[in-house]
């Protein structure tokens, strides 16, 4: 890409140039490349040899599950029926995508629109994030093609992940929504683009609404579970609570780590806007993080206290459990707090990371570690491992599809040469043309 | 306003009371907890008699017409067999839905045989976890399972306090849960006992009622003083369960859990449950408000509260 950019190249932003054609789909998809130099590039970036060589390997694997069943691939565990699969893929993935619910609130409700450089980014992060969820919950479930079953022939609406079910499908289309706007500039239809920002509010709230009660749902499912689950992990009246608030700081880090990464690695596709208000807006986001960090660390201690828990700190378990709020919530914390203080940029971003860290080892510990501790411990099958990176391989290259062509990292650009109505449109919801200067406050919205 | 006449103030005050003072006796009647059919069948386990024989295996093995096992029936290899670094003993699997497992108690009298399957819990927590409803407690007291809609999420094997349901992993295109249905379909609809039941030799198995199973543990108990460990596991566990155990050693030395709670699992899962419908009903109007508010200040921009307010934000 730099070679392309040190020629004179710039990346697809716009529906035209001045004074040219509107651009093609495939024009567009290539990035305004020609087919030889979109395929040149990629053989040179050799991020796409890892991932070419983890798909040669994991792609058959996915194959071979679902012709020889989960038992070819799984250890076939009666004890632990939830593996790696949804341990990671669905209890680690889903809090990491609370991103979107949490930005779309700051941004369409309370009307921080300073945040609006990021907002698509956190969108896009939580449809993504659900969407591969509901991707590892596909490889997981014994029977896939009857996942529309509790929606549609049998239900069970007493059960937690009835909710579940119905909310996650329900605030995956909220999403596609949301996220859609984008899409539609990208792809020139206007008058959806238009549709969809004025329903904003309502599936902002619908958003706000799903997010509490399936985030919160997948930790009372774990309350099906008392004797299983390590009491330090388990609370029968705060387990949902748990699972909700560590999703603030979750949602909002996973979106100062992937803004990090992307503007290390993608520099050529973020736009002054982006660019120049990330630094602001990382100190923002790791503000809230750290509200929401300290409300989890009280949380957690409160549980251990209402069920009296505390000789259980002493004891192996404990010294893990200590580990993990030690790592993933006491450390981000003090971390935080001096990033913020001193505009320590690195400090806060590689803090996020840990935060994020945190928030997998909470899940991957109450699905599968601590889980069955009266038992033995269950080490997933290797080819478990391998399909799980393979899908989570996958769902980077989607995240990096999608931001290099649609507006997420950049602003997409409607010229006033072209036809009437898309002035008309344009005029209706303006779009910023020019990047606005570090530290202003968008409010030109509306 | 309207005014609110002396006739019907005082009518709403009668009717309000009347209200109070219904709202109690109906909650007594309703008991809070789903106790089992009345005339819910069970077994009740007697683990002084049993010898380890295993005809209850293979009489279940028959009936439910599950595959040949590695070790036959009159095998008693099977109860050296130890998994998972020597932690476990055999556990009910998807071509057993019965097993027997030998203990050594502590005090070093002889070995005591128990016999798991399915317990057919009162208020069972695969029922109450599933979201195609999937199970059903029949009154006859049995939980049976329709694998016509079950997606294979396997909840329920998470939910299962006692892990018995398994799952038929190795099938691609039709995997299930496999457990004891009690043989529902073809006995205990007709009255008759499960095969497991019908196949001891040593009595160790008593179908009936679940109510009088009750009481024939305490009569054994009463007559044999000093026997049986004063327990009748599956009475209270997890809001009771179909089949009873008594047991002449502590149960928690011949592989019962006696940490569970009396009351159902699900009762875990009803503070949950009961924010739902509040969250749904507060929530769009709180946030909407939030807007509001939001925007009543950004419309006020220039009032000298809010840039302060402003400021206090950055």
């Amino acid at each position: 890409m730099k070679q392309y950019l040190a020629k004179g190249w710039t990346p697809v932003a716009a529906e035209a140039k001045a004074g040219q054609q509107p651009l093609t789909l495939v024009r567009k998809l290539l990035l305004g490349l020609t087919f030889r130099q979109y395929l040149s590039q990629a053989i040179r970036n050799p991020f796409n040899w890892v991932v070419g060589i983890i798909f040669a390997v994991g792609i058959p694997l996915v194959l071979y599950r679902f012709v020889f069943g989960l038992g070819a691939v799984t250890h076939s565990s009666y004890d632990y029926p939830w593996g790696l699969f949804l341990s990671f893929g669905l209890f680690a993935m889903v809090p990491l995508s609370a991103s979107g619910f949490m930005l779309g609130t700051a941004v369409e409700i309370f009307g921080r629109h300073d945040f609006e450089p990021v907002e698509r980014l956190a969108m896009l992060n939580g449809l993504l994030g659900y969407f591969f969820a509901v991707v590892f919950l596909l490889v997981d479930l014994g029977q896939p093609w009857r996942l529309p079953y509790p929606m549609t022939v049998a239900f069970g609406p007493a059960a937690v992940l009835f909710l579940v079910g119905w909310h996650v499908a329900t605030y995956l289309t909220v999403q596609v929504a949301e996220v859609s706007v984008s899409f539609f500039e990208w792809i020139n239809w206007p008058v959806c683009k238009k549709f969809i920002r004025r329903i904003t509010i309502g599936l902002t709230v619908s958003g706000i609404i799903l997010s509490t009660l399936h985030q919160g749902a997948l930790g009372a499912l774990f309350t099906y579970a008392p004797g299983k689950l390590h009491p330090l992990w388990y609370s029968a009246s705060f387990q949902w609570l748990h699972f909700l608030v560590s999703s603030i700081p979750g949602g909002l880090c996973m979106v100062i780590v992937v803004s990090t990464i992307v503007k290390k690695t993608m520099a050529w596709r973020c736009d002054e806007r982006f660019t120049a208000n990330l630094d602001r807006l990382t100190i923002s986001l790791a503000k809230g993080a750290s509200m929401g960090l300290i409300t989890y660390l009280v949380i957690k201690l409160i549980a251990i206290a209402h069920d009296n828990e505390w000789v259980y700190l002493s004891t192996g378990w404990g010294s893990w459990y200590l580990f993990e709020i030690g790592i993933g919530v006491v450390l981000p914390l003090f971390l935080f707090a001096r990033g913020i203080r001193y505009n320590k940029l690195g400090m806060i971003r590689f803090t996020a990371l840990l935060t994020v860290f945190g928030v997998v080892l909470n899940r991957l510990n109450t699905a599968l570690i601590a889980f069955n501790w009266k038992l033995y411990q269950d080490i997933p099958h290797w080819k478990e491992i391998v399909i799980s990176v393979t899908l989570f391989t996958l769902y980077i290259v989607t995240y990096r599809f999608i931001l290099y062509r649609l507006p997420i990292l950049f602003e997409w650009k409607v010229q006033p040469a072209e036809a009437p109505e898309a002035v008309r449109e344009a005029s209706r919801c303006p779009v910023k043309t020019t990047p606005s200067p570090a530290g202003a406050v968008f409010r030109n919205r509306d | 306003m309207s005014k609110i006449s002396r006739r019907r103030f005082l009518a709403a005050s009668l009717a309000s009371g009347a209200v109070i003072t219904l709202a109690p006796a109906k909650k007594a009647l309703a008991s809070a907890t789903f106790e089992g059919y009345p005339d819910g069948m069970g077994v009740l386990v007697d683990l002084t008699r049993c010898v380890g024989c295993r005809s209850c295996e293979a009489a279940c093995n028959q009936e439910q017409q599950l595959p040949a096992p590695d070790l036959p029936f009159d095998d008693p290899a099977v109860f050296d067999q130890t998994f998972h670094g020597g932690t476990q003993k055999r556990r009910t699997t998807e071509k057993a839905y019965t097993v027997v497992n030998r203990y050594e108690p502590k005090d070093g009298s002889a070995p005591v045989y128990r016999k798991i399957q399915c317990n057919h819990c009162n208020e069972p927590a695969c029922l109450t976890s599933c979201f195609v409803n999937a199970y059903t407690k029949t009154k006859e007291g049995a939980v049976i399972y329709n694998s016509k809609v079950c997606v294979g999420c396997r909840n329920c094997m998470v939910a299962c306090p006692f892990n018995i349901p398994a799952y038929s992993y190795s099938s691609a295109f039709d995997p299930m849960v496999k457990k004891c249905i009690f043989c529902h379909e073809t006995r205990l609809k007709q009255g008759q006992p499960p095969a497991c039941v019908a196949g001891c030799p040593q009595e160790a198995l008593t179908f009936g009622h679940r109510a009088s199973l009750i009481k024939i543990a305490r009569e054994r108990m009463r007559h044999q003083p000093g026997r049986y460990v004063d327990h009748i596991y599956g009475e209270k566990e997890v809001g009771g369960t179909s089949w009873l155990y008594l047991s002449a050693v502590p149960f928690e030395e011949v592989g019962f859990d006696t940490s569970l709670q009396t009351e159902p699992i699900i009762s875990n899962v009803k503070d949950f449950l009961a924010t739902v419908p509040m969250v749904l009903a507060i929530w769009p109007a709180l946030f909407s408000g939030f807007h509001l508010l939001a925007k009543h200040k950004e419309n006020h921009a220039g009032d000298d509260h809010s840039s302060v307010d402003e400021e206090a934000h950055k």
